[in-house]
């Protein structure tokens, strides 16, 4: 473990996207092929399951410092991070360990069917092994998954730098559905293996948020634009008889998702969609609270499949009848998949997402105020001639978000962040007035700078009325505007709505805390804009 | 009728009523006993100061024209009845424990301190008392520090490796104690320090009072880097990311502070390095001195106060949350005095 620790504390160390790569690409030459398969995933978010609860963890890190549970529950929200709390709540190792990185997920592997006795056991001798930073990353291991400001893409290039391979075809390999227990380096680096490419979706094109006006895009008619889609952006592929679908997190979701096994009825071998999945009621988006059904779990009853089925808008074609087409221009790949869409039965789980014809960007302007009513967030402006790119990259492709809805809304509780920003108060509920009471509605944890969070954790320390552990509930004095891009009804919130990425827009100053918003006012917004 | 308590927690700090005196005070009163030169200790406005003779010169420096008298570590001093002395604190030079005693009633106001001997100030000593006040700055478990050594061989490899990467080390602690300590762990074989004025300035005090300092080069408008390579630069951090720093190209920062122990504020600074260093005691440090008091009844301030005191409480002490004026500063690691 200790060469994989020395590379987290390299990456943790600096902000430097060159000096990252350098120590990636280092490690990546020295370390065991083993080691390097399980960095790889789990900087991809590929880890071991959990096998033990972190409520097993709390306590046995008590019990083996000698101290009460009350204590360790203290130190968590101040440390923010309950791995880091663990390695720093218990005693120092008194013992070592030479085992590396795939050693010791190997071991936890083995015991996670072993019996809780064992498996605490296990746990314990290990912490007693492990220095501060190796116990962090092996807790890690066990509780979580591993940020460390290290991008798939930046992985990508150090392992390309590494194994002088192109980042391109890395890329595509590091895609898919496989774990160090089901591969090898070899078969998912090296090897040129047809079969194993099979479900191995394109990285996903991402696109900017258009933060200027239209009009310097230019010339409106080298542009195409269509509805911005409330749901999982997603890639459908057919090959190899068979068919995938993915989510821009890269999460394989085929079993979540069985209306689109008739995808294969009647999509042509060699195909791949990227398109928006939705909930859909016949002719419309349904709202983002049924698609929530349907990811949460696994495999869906039929009840669910009945309430929320899905459907794809398909978007764009980036490969056809086998052939890698991103490098060819939108306008022809839309063409293309046009051409397949014509031939669909009508009650096929998947459509063309129309374009939006506009002859000035005021025109399009105007489309995308009436967005809501189409039950989309905005529009998306794609340059005709761009091709399909990798990640986020500015110049060809744009969104154009509907301004948000805002409401003044009165903070309430506050509790402290996680990982950066354990040590300030960033995660707030927010009430509106309904008569003389305060009812809260939403909470909000971001859109606000560090030094604003900074003065507001000083307020809060000092206008706290009362704890519920690491929840303090505050002096309502302080408003803030509450941007949000939806709004439904919900029965399971006190105020009966919920809102859909709320944040706070801004610190309302200069408003006195009687001239928040209402409940009125909000069931006012649910009736406009509520789906 | 019971006698009032010898000290008293106030509005202005802690009262000795008897002795017509107040101990590191926050607004200004008559007659001020000064554990150490801190800024949120040691303040502006007070008529008469007590410190020791080995903390005089910085408050003097910081405060100007101020009436001081001074006394020497042990030296007791009777006033208005009540017998008062100044007992080493380890937390930076001159830094003192307060014991006020009459009769059998002894308090120790400990101030800010630290167990561990940092090599500059005098070590801390532990002095037998009824009633103690402590600090809890780093009063939980999570908080344990590594030792000065394993420390000083952490910046000077990473002094090192700046040289080999081209970039030039900037080093950000506090000017007072802090910076001086560091200044001694330094390996002057590798390069030399150069210096932020707010840090010079201290050092100069110092020197002038016969603490041993390595030779640093005062960063002024005229110096050119160039002609200093291989230098350390050590600065307060508010002088990070200003126009000062900028004259220095490619640098690699390092904060020195007992918070760069968490992982979510040695991100938050956005410092490139964090080394765990702190004028304060840790947990273990705190347990040590309390248990070394003797003392029955314990008052707890300045940090994590709630929860050691409910610990120390579970454990059969006597505590009791004493509140300060300026709570919540502490959370913060601009940087802790
Ligand atoms: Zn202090
Ligand atoms: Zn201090």
């Amino acid at each position: 473990m200790k060469q994989f620790s020395a590379l987290f504390q390299q990456l943790d160390q600096t902000t430097r996207t060159t000096v990252k790569i350098t120590a990636l690409a280092d490690y990546f030459t020295r370390a065991s092929e083993a080691d390097r398969l399980w960095t790889i995933a789990l900087f991809s978010g590929r880890r071991p399951r959990r096998v033990i609860t972190t409520a097993r963890l709390r306590e046995w890190a008590a019990e083996r410092a000698g101290q009460p549970l009350w204590l360790f529950e203290e130190c968590y929200p101040i440390v923010g991070d309950l791995a880091e709390t663990i390695a720093l709540f218990l005693p120092p190792a008194a013992q070592h360990s030479d085992s590396d990185l795939a050693g010791w997920i190997t071991a936890l592997i083995g015991i996670s069917q072993a019996p809780e006795p064992d498996r605490k056991a296990f746990v314990l001798d290990a912490w007693d092994r492990l220095d501060t930073s190796e116990r962090f990353l092996f807790n890690k291991l066990i509780t979580g998954g591993f940020r460390v400001g290290v991008s798939q893409k930046l992985m990508t290039r150090a392992l390309a730098r590494a194994t002088g391979r192109d980042e391109a075809d890395l890329a595509h390999r590091l895609m898919g559905d496989w774990t160090p227990e089901t591969t090898t380096w070899h078969s998912l680096i090296e090897a040129n293996d047809p079969s194993a490419a099979a479900s191995r979706p394109y990285p996903f094109y991402l696109a900017h948020g258009l933060d200027g006006e239209a009009d310097d895009l230019g010339e409106p008619s080298a542009w195409h634009a269509e509805w911005k889609w409330d749901g999982i952006r997603g890639q459908l592929i057919t090959r190899a008889g068979d068919h995938f679908v993915w989510s821009r997190g890269e999460e394989l979701m085929t079993d979540r998702f069985p209306e689109f096994a008739r995808a294969r009825d009647f999509l042509p071998d060699g195909t791949v969609i990227d398109g928006e999945i939705l909930a859909w009621d016949g002719t419309a988006p349904m709202p983002f609270s049924a698609l929530q059904k349907r990811i949460g779990r696994k495999s869906v009853p039929k009840s669910v499949l009945r309430e929320a089925p899905v459907t794809m808008l398909a978007y764009d074609l980036l490969e056809q009848d086998g052939q890698d087409i991103r490098a060819r221009p939108f306008h022809e790949r839309r063409a293309a998949l046009a051409g397949l869409m014509g031939s669909l039965p009508p009650d096929a789980p998947l459509r063309l997402s129309p374009s939006l014809a506009f002859a000035d960007w005021s025109a399009l302007a105007q489309l995308r105020d009436r967005a809501r009513d189409h039950r989309a967030e905005g529009v998306m402006i794609k340059r005709k001639d761009a091709p399909y790119l990798v990640g986020r990259k500015r110049g060809d492709w744009w969104k154009w978000k509907l301004d948000p809805l805002t409401i003044d809304a009165v903070m309430i509780y506050a509790q402290a962040g996680h990982g950066r920003r354990a040590t300030l108060y960033t995660d707030f509920t927010f009430a509106v007035w309904s008569g003389n009471d305060l009812v809260p509605f939403t909470k909000a944890y971001s859109g606000l700078t560090d030094a604003e969070f900074r003065k507001i954790t000083a307020w809060v320390k000092k206008n706290t009325l009362q704890r519920f552990g690491p929840v303090r509930q505050v002096r309502p004095e302080l408003v803030f505007e509450i941007a949000f891009e939806g709004i439904q009804p919900s029965s399971r919130h006190k105020s009966g709505i919920a809102l859909r990425f709320p944040r706070m827009a801004r610190w309302r100053h200069d408003k006195p805390v009687q001239e928040a918003n209402t409940l009125d006012d909000l069931n006012e917004i649910l009736r406009l804009y509520g789906q | 009728m019971a006698r009032e308590p010898l000290l008293t927690f106030t509005p202005e700090g802690i009262f000795c009523a008897q002795g017509g005196f107040h101990i590191d005070p926050w607004r200004p009163v008559a007659r001020a006993l000064i554990t150490h030169g801190h800024a949120d200790h040691a303040r502006p406005g007070h008529g008469a100061y007590l410190c020791t003779d080995l903390a005089a010169p910085v408050i003097r420096h910081r405060l100007g024209t101020i009436t001081l008298e001074t006394l020497r570590y042990g030296e007791p001093r009777q006033i208005g009845g009540v017998e008062v002395s100044f007992h080493p604190a380890g937390h930076v030079p001159g830094s003192a424990q307060i014991r006020v005693a009459r009769g059998g009633e002894v308090w120790v106001v400990s101030g800010d301190y630290k167990v561990a001997d940092d090599g500059l100030s005098t070590p801390f000593e532990p002095v037998s008392c009824t009633h103690f006040v402590t600090e809890s700055t780093f009063g939980l478990p999570v908080f344990r520090w590594p030792s000065q050594d394993s420390v000083a061989a952490e910046i000077n490899d990473w002094w090192r490796a700046c040289i080999v990467a081209g970039q030039t080390p900037m080093l950000g602690a506090y000017a007072l104690g802090k910076a001086q300590r560091l200044l001694r762990m330094l390996d002057t074989d590798i390069g030399p320090i150069l210096t932020h004025g707010a840090v010079e300035n201290t050092n100069a005090v110092m020197r002038a009072q016969g603490i041993d300092l390595p030779e640093t080069v005062p960063v002024t408008p005229g110096l050119k880097p160039a002609d200093h390579p291989g230098a350390l630069v050590l600065a307060t951090p508010a002088a990070f990311g200003s126009p000062w720093a900028r004259r220095f190209g490619r640098v690699s920062t390092g904060f020195a502070s007992g918070w760069m122990m968490l992982r979510g504020v040695r991100r938050r600074r956005a410092a490139d390095r964090g080394f765990v260093i702190s004028d304060h005691a840790d947990w273990s440090g705190l347990l040590t001195a309390i248990r070394g008091s003797g003392a029955e009844h314990i008052y707890v301030t300045h940090g994590y106060t709630e929860i050691f005191t409910r610990y120390l409480n579970e454990c059969g002490w006597n505590a009791r949350v004493v509140p300060t004026e300026f709570e919540g500063e502490t959370l913060d690691p601009g940087e802790t005095a």
